[in-house]
Parts: C-alpha cells; sequence; structure tokens
C-alpha cells in the first residue's frame, strides 16, 4: 500500500458504480473508500463491508431503556411520593403496571435511538464543525467518488476504468 | 408450473374433518337438557373449578345476563332456579360457541389474506406479484367460510342456543341498556348488516380472482385489468375498513352486549390481518418445501415475516390500548368484560400475550430469522395458536362463561375447520399457475432482493 497511487475516479450514475464497484474488486484492486451523493442500495454488499453492528447496540439500548424506567418509575411514583393513579392507591408497582407501561414503552425507545444516533456519530467520527472528508464537492451533488489504491501503470488503469464507465479520473500522489 | 393437490395433504384434509365433525356431533350429543343435569355437571367438574369461585354460595357476577338484576329480589329458591338454568344455558352455549370460534378465525385468516392482498394491489406493490396465488387462493376460503359463519350467525340470533342474549326478548324485557341499543342491535339489522358486508366481501373476491386469472391469458389487455383491480381494490379497502368495524360490534361485541370499546374493530382487523399474513407466509414456505415457487427468494419471506413481526406489535398496541383505557377509567360496564377475563379465564387472556408478542417479537427481531424457513413456521405456528386463542377469549366469556374449556368440542371443531381450511384453499391452488402473469411488475417482483 505504500508504494501505491491513489485514484480518484468519478462516475455518474449510480447503477454505473455500483457495477463498476463490483468489477474493481474483482479485478483485485483496493477500493479505499466510495463518496456517494445518497446512500446507494446494495453498495455496502458490493464493497465488502461487513454488516453493521448498530442493531445489537440498538437492541442493549433499548434494554437499557427499559431498565431505567422501570427503576425511575418505581422509584418516583411508589417509593418516593406514592401517587394516586387514576383512584387506584395501590402502592403496589405491580397492580399499576398498565399506568408505566406507555412510559416503558417510550424510554426504550428513546433510549434505543438516541444512544443509537451518538454511537453511530462516534462511530464515524462525526462531531459539530468537522471539516468535509469528501474530496470532491461534486459527491454532494451528483457525482460519485471511488477512491482506489493501485501500483499498475496510469495508461492501463485508465483505459480500464474508462471502460467501466467512469467521467473522470485523477491521479494523486500518495502522501503518506 | 401447476401445482398439483397431493394425495396425502387432501387425504390429511378429509380426515381432519371427518374427526372434528365426529368431536362436533359429541359436543352437541353430551350436552345437557335440563336444569338438574347441568347442575350434576357442575358439581362432578368442581374439583377443576378457577380459583375461588364457587358457584353454590357466590352470585354469577356476570353482567351480560342481565336477569341477574332481578336477583336481588328473588327468594333463596327461585335464585337458586335462575342461576341453574343460566349455567344450563351456559352449557348448551358450548358446543356452538366451540364452532363459531374455529369458523370465525379461520374466516378471519381468509380475510385477512384478502385484505393483505387488496393492499398490495391497491398499493401497486412491486414485490408481493410472485405471491398472488397464494393470496388468492387462502382468501378462497371467505365465500365458504362466510357462509358458514352466517349460518351460525343465523341459527344463534333465531334462538337456537343463547350466545347473542340481546336475541332474547325476555333479557332485553329487564334490561334498559340493551333496549337504548335495539334501534341499532335487533335480529333483523343483525341480519342485515351480516348479509350485506358477508355479499361485499365475497364480490370482491370473486372479481379480482377472475380479472387476475383473464390477466393471464391476456397479454394485451394485461395493463387494463392491472388498473382494473388498482381501482377495485381501493374502491373494497374503503368498504372493508368500515364493514370490519361493523362486523366486530355485530359478531363479536354484541356478545356481551353492555360492554362496548370504540377500538374494538381495529382490533379484530390486526388480529385477523396478522393471521392472515402468517398462514400466507407458512403456505409460501410450505409450498416451496415441495418444490414448488422457485421464483419466490428469501426476501419475499423476509418481508412476509416483516409483516408478521410488524402486525403482532400493532396487535399489541391496540389490546393494551384497550385494556389501559378500560383499566384507568374503571366504569362499571366496561371492566366486567376484563374481570371475567381475569378470574375465569387468566390462562388464555395472558398467554395471548405471550403467544402474540413476546414469541413474535422477540424471535422474529433478527434479520437473519426472519429469512430462515423453519424460524418463521415456528414462530407462524405460535401466532396462530395465540390467535385462535384471541377469538376465543372474545365470544367465551359472554356465552359459557366459567364453563369453559379446551376440550373435546373445542378442539374438534379447530381440526374440522382446519381440514376445511386447506382442502379449499389448495384446491384454489390447484385451478391456476402458481405465477401470476402479465402483471406489470412481475419482473420486479421477481428480482426482489433485499
Amino acid at each position: 500500500m505504500d508504494s501505491g497511487k491513489v485514484i480518484h475516479v468519478v462516475f455518474e450514475d449510480d447503477d454505473v458504480l455500483l457495477e463498476a464497484v463490483k468489477d474493481i474488486r474483482q479485478n483485485d484492486y483496493h477500493i479505499e473508500e466510495v463518496y456517494t451523493p445518497f446512500p446507494v442500495h446494495g453498495l455496502d454488499k458490493a464493497m465488502g463491508l461487513s454488516g453493521t453492528r448498530i442493531s445489537i447496540a440498538a437492541f442493549m439500548y433499548g434494554c437499557v431503556g427499559f431498565a431505567v424506567a422501570l427503576l425511575i418509575t418505581n422509584y418516583i411514583m411508589i417509593e418516593d411520593w406514592p401517587q394516586n393513579i387514576g383512584g387506584k392507591p395501590s402502592f403496589s408497582y405491580f397492580e399499576n403496571l398498565p399506568a408505566f407501561v406507555p412510559i416503558l414503552f417510550e424510554m426504550t425507545v428513546f433510549f434505543a435511538a438516541h444512544l443509537m444516533v451518538i454511537t453511530f456519530y462516534l462511530r464515524s467520527k462525526l462531531w459539530p464543525f468537522k471539516k468535509a472528508e469528501n474530496p470532491i464537492k461534486g459527491t454532494t451533488d451528483d457525482q460519485f467518488l471511488v477512491v482506489l489504491e493501485t501500483t499498475d501503470a496510469p495508461s492501463k488503469i485508465e483505459k480500464y476504468l474508462r471502460e467501466l464507465g467512469a467521467t473522470q479520473i485523477d491521479f494523486k500522489e500518495n502522501e503518506s | 408450473m401447476d401445482y398439483r393437490f397431493s394425495k396425502h395433504l387432501k387425504r390429511g384434509s378429509i380426515i381432519c374433518i371427518l374427526i372434528g365433525a365426529i368431536a362436533i356431533a359429541y359436543g352437541f350429543w353430551t350436552t345437557p337438557k335440563t336444569v338438574e343435569q347441568a347442575q350434576k355437571k357442575v358439581a362432578s367438574s368442581h374439583h377443576h373449578g378457577h380459583g375461588s369461585t364457587s358457584h353454590d354460595d357466590q352470585i354469577h357476577v356476570d353482567q351480560n345476563h342481565s336477569d341477574d338484576d332481578s336477583y336481588q329480589h328473588a327468594t333463596d329458591k327461585e335464585k337458586h332456579d335462575k342461576h341453574g338454568e343460566h349455567v344450563l344455558h351456559q352449557f348448551q352455549n358450548k358446543p356452538w360457541a366451540a364452532v363459531y370460534v374455529s369458523a370465525l378465525f379461520f374466516f378471519f385468516i381468509a380475510l385477512g389474506a384478502l385484505a393483505f392482498y387488496a393492499v398490495q394491489r391497491a398499493s401497486q406493490a412491486g414485490w408481493p406479484i410472485v405471491l398472488y396465488r397464494v393470496m388468492e387462493s387462502i382468501s378462497a376460503y371467505v365465500i365458504p367460510g362466510g357462509m358458514i359463519v352466517f349460518l351460525i350467525l343465523l341459527f344463534s340470533v333465531l334462538g337456537a342456543n343463547h350466545m347473542f342474549v340481546w336475541t332474547d326478548p325476555k333479557v332485553v324485557a329487564y334490561d334498559v341498556i340493551i333496549q337504548n341499543k335495539s334501534w341499532y342491535l335487533n335480529i333483523n339489522g343483525f341480519i342485515v348488516r351480516s348479509l350485506v358486508i358477508l355479499l361485499g366481501w365475497g364480490l370482491y373476491r370473486t372479481l379480482v380472482r377472475r380479472f387476475s386469472l383473464k390477466q393471464d391469458e391476456d397479454t394485451a389487455l394485461a395493463v387494463n385489468y392491472h388498473k382494473k383491480n388498482f381501482k377495485l381494490s381501493a374502491g373494497f379497502l374503503v368498504f372493508y375498513i368500515l364493514s370490519v368495524s361493523v362486523m366486530s360490534w355485530d359478531w363479536l361485541m354484541s356478545i356481551d352486549p353492555h360492554w362496548f370499546s370504540t377500538l374494538f374493530g381495529w382490533y379484530v382487523f390486526a388480529s385477523m390481518f396478522v393471521s392472515g399474513i402468517t398462514v400466507i407466509a407458512m403456505t409460501t414456505i410450505y409450498l416451496k418445501s415441495k418444490g414448488y415457487l422457485d421464483f419466490v427468494n428469501s426476501s419475499h419471506i423476509h418481508d412476509l415475516a416483516k409483516f408478521m413481526f410488524g402486525i403482532s406489535i400493532f396487535w399489541t398496541y391496540l389490546w393494551f390500548s384497550q385494556y389501559m383505557l378500560i383499566w384507568y377509567s374503571n366504569i362499571p360496564e366496561e371492566v366486567t368484560y376484563f374481570i371475567s377475563r381475569f378470574e375465569d379465564y387468566q390462562l388464555p387472556f395472558l398467554s395471548l400475550l405471550v403467544f402474540n408478542f413476546l414469541f413474535p417479537v422477540l424471535i422474529l427481531m433478527n434479520t437473519d430469522f426472519k429469512r430462515t424457513n423453519y424460524i418463521v413456521i415456528v414462530t407462524g405456528i405460535i401466532i396462530v395458536i395465540g390467535h385462535y386463542l384471541d377469538v376465543f377469549h372474545m365470544v367465551m366469556p359472554g356465552t359459557v362463561g366459567d364453563q369453559w374449556s379446551l376440550g373435546f368440542v373445542e378442539i374438534g371443531a379447530f381440526v374440522f375447520f382446519f381440514g376445511l381450511f386447506i382442502l379449499i384453499v389448495f384446491r384454489s391452488l390447484e385451478k391456476a399457475p402458481l405465477l401470476a402473469q402479465n402483471d406489470p411488475f412481475i419482473e420486479e417482483s421477481k428480482r426482489f432482493h433485499y
């Protein structure tokens, strides 16, 4: 990877991009990253990325939210200051459970949703005022950029990429 | 590729029908004919009683049977007679209610599948076209099943049993609440409404199937039939969502005529919708396992399983919304509904939540499980049993009270209608190619992948 060249390849159609990515990987070129203006269906599989584990995290966050909701409803409504719930001052959590179910549900969703978003930000290293990483601005509009690394001769690789439907090819020297 | 109804399956379904018929006949045969027999039966099965409820020293706290009011003025002797008669009616209702629950349950499956099919047609969804024939075949049961349900209802309101207490003039005479409802809740209105609703559903199913078959034959007019079915289905859904509410008030809610719940229609709808989708998934997987439907891939199963998962949660949402509002407001007419279920029906009532919510949610939450055939089948069986219990707990408390059981007649009736359902659905599958042709979205459906 050290002596390789970095190539910025631009496509202008998501279907062409998808086919090209499959082909590039089949020819054993290393794709560093793909920048797209919108999520392209099936691109993650074509790039060979491993599946997301955020759903597992979401489940655990939901469980945390459920537990927190259990604790706070019990503490607030039963232990700390027992309250008359709809004429049912039974001072028992279980007997008043139906009243707490919406809170249990909402807190589960709240925790799962918010912690999931925060996890996503942390995992993808996003934070406020972060500088954009996309090398060309067109990837927020109508261009699809594939960054790939190779040691092949430029003329050969350029011909190959043109055949795949690339509209623009820039060779960059690898800085590192 | 056409489906051929295998000999084994056909024989199996006919055996189911025969066994079920014998069980039902036995149930009717052993029903107590007199008050004395009924009381003897109660006494002999006393150990089987539910909790602390004892029949001798406790007046029936059953708001549904409003002749209870007169208990207060009656002498002990009269009280005893009245109670005996009440128990006799419950025993006489039992085989009827058992047949009614199963007839209704399998009818709901077909109707749920029909509604699901109509949603796909009306939304012009691309993915499910390869499943159209399966859905059409399951909905074939709507017409014969609807006829059976209608016959049971007709006999019931005309006095063959005491399932619908509001049809009894003696009860109505003492009951102001039912009297106030009688502008709606009367026998003629009931029969007319049931007929109109059933005819509407049957008509849609007949027409949509006819156009769907014509679309197969006629390549040139295929898009026309597609549009026709689109309009027909959209119209049907409007009719359906209104008529399903009316149906649920008449056929289920009026069993407990004092009780009311405004979201009951949606609750019944959610129950039939999820059962219908589940049976579509199970039938599809069964056919795939027999080597048919090779154009159905795991993404189609995945989508059906997502619906099973989602509508199960929807059902729970409605179940809980209904329960919580009634629990909170604590109005006597409303809470008796749940009190009778908690006291006499604890097991089926509480297992509803386990079968219809906990199992589907926990099992089908995982993406890979939704694509695994045997897991979908296992979950499907749980959901189907759960929704049978759902219909069971809607009908039984108001008809047989605490004399219920999941015994010979109940299981026999289930087996009978199961056999009939299989026979009709798979015969309908045989009648047309398994892949609907010429739909504009057929290629999208075949290549559907997630």
